[in-house]
């Protein structure tokens, strides 16, 4: 098992990435983050996508309870919250839920409070969605780092750039 | 005539068989009916019945036929077809009638015509005058019909016939002659006649009532049930609305009529089945619809068998149930055929998955097998000549060397150390998995283990812990085991515990136990592990003694010494006769010696995060940590306390672990050791000596039982302690800027200490990047301090020292940016510890409010080489300014508290003015009072500040020119756009 399936692993993990891309799931600037990732910083991408999800659920939570709050829904607040979703989400490729965050945008600015809810279904739909493809994806990886972990690369090349 | 009515009486029998039959038969069952009566008869007289078989009661019958609409609708056909056959039967006794009149007409009229003749011939005088008698009314249509023709050609034949001469005497004998022998004619039609008549009688009288018909037919249907029933194994019975039997026709009977009728199953049978039937009846009764089930019973009767039992039910006229009929074939061998197919089927699948199973545990064996061993040679081969490059750089590092060159082969030891690390973790766990792990057997003093593995973490603590180590009185002060092998699982223990504890203590407990009842079966086996030797790893270790060996002659902080050797001694009996198994098998090595086992328990405790307890099952697993968080939040393989486990079972004891989630967890490892009487005086050639060596048997170290190493007194025990407190000090203390500056100074003061600071600041310019491998910059430290002790080097460190100590304006900003970040988000603080040096790069300042752009935006930078501050908002940012001079700043536009145009604003207001007025105004609390920047501040050069905005808008651009911005990027910010924004504004 160990190491042996890495190209397998490999395999599934581009496959994975290209059904995503293809779905408008994610845009170029996930492969920006991918970019980050390096010796120094193996787990960058799935640290940072933890990061944003944590924050991610925190945001939907909140305009969730916002939205419920039928009287007096605070729109000003969900705009602030919306512009944190989009940006975070446009720095991670997440690209459909930020468009669903501009729709959700545009919909809280006319205060258009079914369009918000229809909105936020939407939005959490994607997330989901994303938040599922996204762990599939890292599961993978890990997978394959763990396998690669068993073929230590030649010595010298850990001794080159220990710093990254 | 009899024929006719034969067939006549079979074509109906027809019709009323099929009524016999039920009503829901199936053509294939209708078939059977259109046997032609002939042969069937035939057939039947071949058959013999046995009547016994079907008991039926009678009376019972009867009830059912006058009140079931079945019953009624037979009865109403039985009756039509009688009465058809009866109407039948009279019409035709009314055609006989009507020829036999008709015969009797033309006999009466003969007689009128021979009258007649007699009249006319008498009345030859009187006229043609007829006396008819009125009272005759058969005459009476005479006058009007035909006939008469007829009868005048026979009168004109018969006239024709005599011959005579009228009136003659041979005329009236030729005449009476004739008239004799038509009498005689009409006599004989009479005879035949009433002989007809008499046979119609008969055949009257024949002909059967209605009840023997019915009987008749009702025989025949019953023959022909029986030939059809004869040898089939089927039970048909009637029950009552009480489930009482009424009916019951079974061929194999084995009871007497007068013991099922009346009665129900249960009153019958016994056993299993019994009741199910009964409850299925009782079901159908009560649903009125059929239904069919297999039942299988069990009875004293007739053993175990197998039944499909159909139930209908019987409705009245008004549409109640009254009973219900049952029809039930035995099908035990069909269902045990079944039974077994299944099985069979079954067991195939069963071993076909066993199969598979077996088939893919085998690849996956083989597999793993592959890979371990490919795992062992790989990691023993990069290994080698991995050791043979850390060696030279070792051997490098002491050679003369600038700052810089130092620094760099500091960082290739270190890395090629924890290179070896990982490797030498992965090689022990192979090892021992595939069982060819040796044990060393040699005398060690665990007082001094613990006391080396603390020491050597407390010379690469980061934090502000306190190490303590407690080892109880009665613990031997030496015992036989494999040194590395503890000394490995503690220090992987004690690493661990550092590792997710933040503040509080460290410690290590020793005490003698009993021995677990439950490890005692392993104990021969580890005996026999231990008399191997191996050492693969002294390397390493007397490496790490020799780092240790320096740092004691300068501390002592032990207490508890002086325990009493006889005292110890007496212990160690006492855990001899306790345990009163002597290891024989070591006799042989040791024969010098005489030797027990002691049990000895070991914590390892701390004050730290603790464990979940859902995670405590995987803890111990390869490449598993706690939790996905805390593999990213503190690093490291995941190997550790594998290894550790393995050890610890293959030395013959167990590793456990007790946590409760942020107090602290324990992690205790009980392990059998040898202990030799005459410990003091041997001398063995190994670890040991190569220890007493460095020690120069320091008498009341080898008693100590309590170590302690407190953070505030480490800095003062040795050099390398106490600069890692002073790093550490500016982030806990460093809240007041002012207080933790001039305490930072106060510690430069000290030589030994700035020497260590100097190192350390450099050191992590160099680190920044690898900020997350802790671990690693722990080694790099360790090394490189020790080879800085070992060279003596003050002479060359002491100027540079100096230089560092005369620009306090630096470490001056970089603590006020650290008590800034502290106070603003603790997140960020790890960071800005690393501010980027004023000489060389540009300082870029990011504000930024969202977690996920700030980690991107910084990486990104990172990897174009450039270190970055981040605030979180505008008011922030405007303190930062304050603080520092940056040379670019990317300014969000959206964020809390104050948004990127008002920060640019304020910022564009203090570099004309060169006073902070307006972001007092603002509301912005400043880190330094205004009126202490202010005087010394003419106007500023001008800082690009450079927007970034989630929506490239072209009136949001507009906005951000209008309120002093030099350009803008857009969101997400990618390598292209940095790059550029970094060319245009960044000074080279």
């Amino acid at each position: 098992m160990l190491g042996l399936s890495l190209d397998q692993l490999r395999a599934d993990m581009n496959r994975l990435l290209a059904i995503l891309f293809h779905q408008g799931v994610l845009d170029e600037q996930f492969l920006q983050l991918q970019q980050l990732q390096d010796e120094s910083s193996p787990n960058f991408v799935s640290e940072v996508v933890n990061i944003y999800f944590h924050e991610s659920e925190k945001l939907l939570r909140n305009l969730r309870a916002l939205l419920v709050d039928r009287e007096l829904s605070d729109y000003k607040k969900m705009g602030i919250h919306l512009n944190q979703l989009m940006g975070s989400s446009s720095s991670i490729g997440a690209q459909r839920v930020r468009n669903v965050c501009i729709a959700f945008r545009a919909a809280s600015d006319h205060n258009n409070r079914p369009g918000c809810l229809r909105a936020l279904e939407l939005l959490e739909y994607e997330y989901c969605y994303l938040k599922n493809k996204l762990h599939e994806l890292f599961q993978i990886e890990q997978q394959r780092m763990l396998a690669a972990a068993v073929r230590y690369p030649a010595p010298q090349q850990h001794l080159n750039n220990p710093q990254g | 005539m009899g024929c006719a009515i034969e067939t006549d009486e079979s074509d109906e029998m027809d019709i009323v068989l099929s009524s016999m039959w039920p009503e829901d038969m199936n053509e294939a069952g209708r078939q059977f009916n259109i046997e032609r009566p002939g042969m069937d008869k035939d057939m039947l007289e071949e058959v013999t019945i046995k009547r016994e078989p079907d008991i039926v009661d009678f009376k019972r019958l009867i009830e059912l036929a006058n009140y079931t609409d079945k019953g009624n609708w037979q009865l109403a056909n039985l009756v039509r077809n009688w009465e058809y056959k009866q109407e039948n039967a009279v019409r035709l006794l009314r055609e006989e009638l009507d020829t036999l009149s008709k015969q009797q007409r033309e006999v009466e009229l003969k007689k009128l015509e021979i009258l007649e003749e007699h009249r006319f011939e008498r009345d030859g005088y009187g006229g043609n005058k007829r006396p008819i008698s009125i009272l005759d009314e058969n005459l009476k249509y005479l006058y009007q019909d035909a006939p008469r023709r007829k009868h005048d050609s026979v009168l004109q034949d018969e006239k024709i016939s005599i011959n005579a001469e009228y009136d003659s005497v041979v005329y009236w004998k030729q005449q009476a002659m004739n008239l004799e022998k038509l009498l005689e004619a009409s006599l004989r039609r009479e005879q035949v006649l009433i002989r007809k008549l008499q046979e119609s009688i008969e055949n009257l009288e024949k002909q059967s009532t209605p009840v023997e018909e019915l009987s008749q037919v009702l025989n025949r249907a019953d023959n022909f049930l029986h030939f059809v029933l004869q040898n089939a194994p089927v039970v048909i019975g009637h029950q009552d609305k009480e489930l009482r039997y009424r009916f019951i026709f079974n061929h194999f009977p084995s009871l007497r009529e007068e013991d099922i009728i009346g009665k129900t199953d249960v009153e019958i049978f016994t056993g299993s089945g019994v009741k199910e039937s009964q409850d299925f009846k009782q079901e159908v009764l009560e649903k009125g619809l059929p239904a069919k089930r297999e039942i299988t019973f069990e009875t004293e009767l007739f053993g175990s068998k197998t039944f499909l039992i159909y139930v209908e039910p019987v409705f009245s006229k008004a549409g109640e149930t009254i009973g219900v009929n049952y029809m039930g074939m035995e099908v035990t061998d069909q269902v045990r055929k079944r039974e077994k197919m299944a099985k069979i089927r079954e067991e195939m699948a069963v071993q076909k998955a066993k199969e598979t199973e077996l088939t893919k545990t085998i690849h996956i064996t083989e597999e793993s097998m592959r890979a371990k061993e490919m795992l062992a040679t790989m990691s023993h081969e990069i290994r080698s000549p991995l050791s043979g490059v850390v060696s030279m750089a070792e051997i490098l590092s002491n050679t003369k060397l600038d700052k810089e060159q130092r620094q760099q082969v500091n960082v290739m030891i270190s890395s090629g150390d924890l290179v070896l690390r990982i490797i030498n973790d992965i090689l022990d766990l192979s090892k021992v998995e595939s069982g060819v792990m040796k044990l060393e057997a040699a005398k060690f003093r665990p007082r001094e283990v613990v006391k080396h593995v603390l020491q050597t973490a407390a010379a690469s603590l980061q934090k502000l812990l306190t190490l303590e180590g407690n080892i109880a009185d009665d613990v031997p002060v030496e015992v036989i085991g494999d040194v590395l092998r503890i000394r490995q699982i503690l220090t992987n223990l004690v690493s661990n515990a550092i590792k997710f504890t933040h503040k509080g203590k460290v410690g290590i407990k020793l005490y003698v136990v009993p021995e677990p009842p439950n490890l005692s079966k392993q104990k021969s086996w580890k005996a026999s592990a231990d008399q191997s030797t191996d050492s693969p790893n002294t390397r390493k270790d007397s490496s790490m003694s020799r780092r240790t060996g320096d740092q004691r002659g300068s501390h002592g902080c032990c207490e508890g010494e002086g325990v009493d050797d006889n005292n110890e001694l007496k212990n160690t009996l006492n855990d001899q006769d306790r345990d009163g198994t002597p290891m024989e098998e070591d006799e042989a090595s040791h024969s010098n010696t005489q030797e027990s086992v002691v049990w000895i328990r070991c914590d390892v405790y701390d004050t730290g995060i603790g464990i979940p307890e859902h995670a405590i099952p995987t803890l111990f697993k390869k490449y598993t940590q706690a939790g996905a968080d805390t593999a990213r939040k503190y690093g490291g393989t995941g190997l550790g306390l594998a290894i550790c486990k393995q050890l610890v079972e293959l030395m013959g004891g167990q590793l456990t672990v007790s946590s409760v989630e942020n107090k602290g967890s324990t992690f205790t490892f009980i392990l059998p050791y040898k202990v030799s009487s005459i410990s003091e005086s041997s001398d063995d050639p190994d670890e040991l000596s190569d220890m007493d060596s460095q020690e120069v048997s320091d008498d009341e170290d080898l008693h100590a039982g309590v170590f302690q190493f407190q953070p505030r007194t480490l800095g003062l025990l040795s050099s390398q302690s106490s600069g890692r407190i002073q790093k550490l000090l500016p982030i806990t203390y460093g809240f007041d800027p002012s207080q933790s500056f001039n305490g930072l100074l106060e510690d430069s003061s000290s030589p030994s200490s700035s020497i260590t600071y100097k190192e350390i600041s450099s050191e992590e310019d160099t680190h920044s990047a690898a900020v997350d491998t802790s671990s690693e910059v722990e080694v790099s430290m360790s090394q490189s301090l020790c080879s800085a002790n070992l060279d003596s080097a003050e002479n060359n460190e002491q100027p540079h020292c100096s230089n560092e100590i005369s620009k306090p304006s630096v470490s001056q900003e970089r603590c006020r940016t650290q008590a800034q970040t502290d106070g603003s988000s603790e997140c960020y603080s790890r960071e800005s510890n690393e501010a980027p040096k004023a000489e060389v790069k540009p300082k870029i300042l990011l504000v930024e409010d969202n977690k996920i752009n700030v980690i991107v935006t910084k990486s990104m930078m990172k990897q174009l080489g450039h270190d970055i501050d981040v605030v979180n908002n505008g008011a922030e940012a405007v303190c930062a300014v304050q603080c520092k001079d940056y040379d670019l700043i990317l300014m969000d536009v959206c964020m809390p508290v104050m948004d990127g145009l008002q920060a640019t604003r304020l910022i564009r207001s203090f570099e004309e003015t060169g006073s902070w007025d307006d972001a007092v105004k603002a509301g912005v609390e400043l880190q330094l009072a205004p009126q202490h920047s202010s005087p010394n501040l003419l106007p500023r050069k001008r800082t690009p500040i450079i927007a970034m905005t989630a929506n490239a808008l072209s009136e949001s651009a507009d906005d951000c020119y209008a309120n002093g911005m030099d350009s803008f990027v857009s969101k997400p910010v990618n390598f292209q756009n940095l790059k550029q924004c970094l060319q245009q504004y960044v000074p080279q």
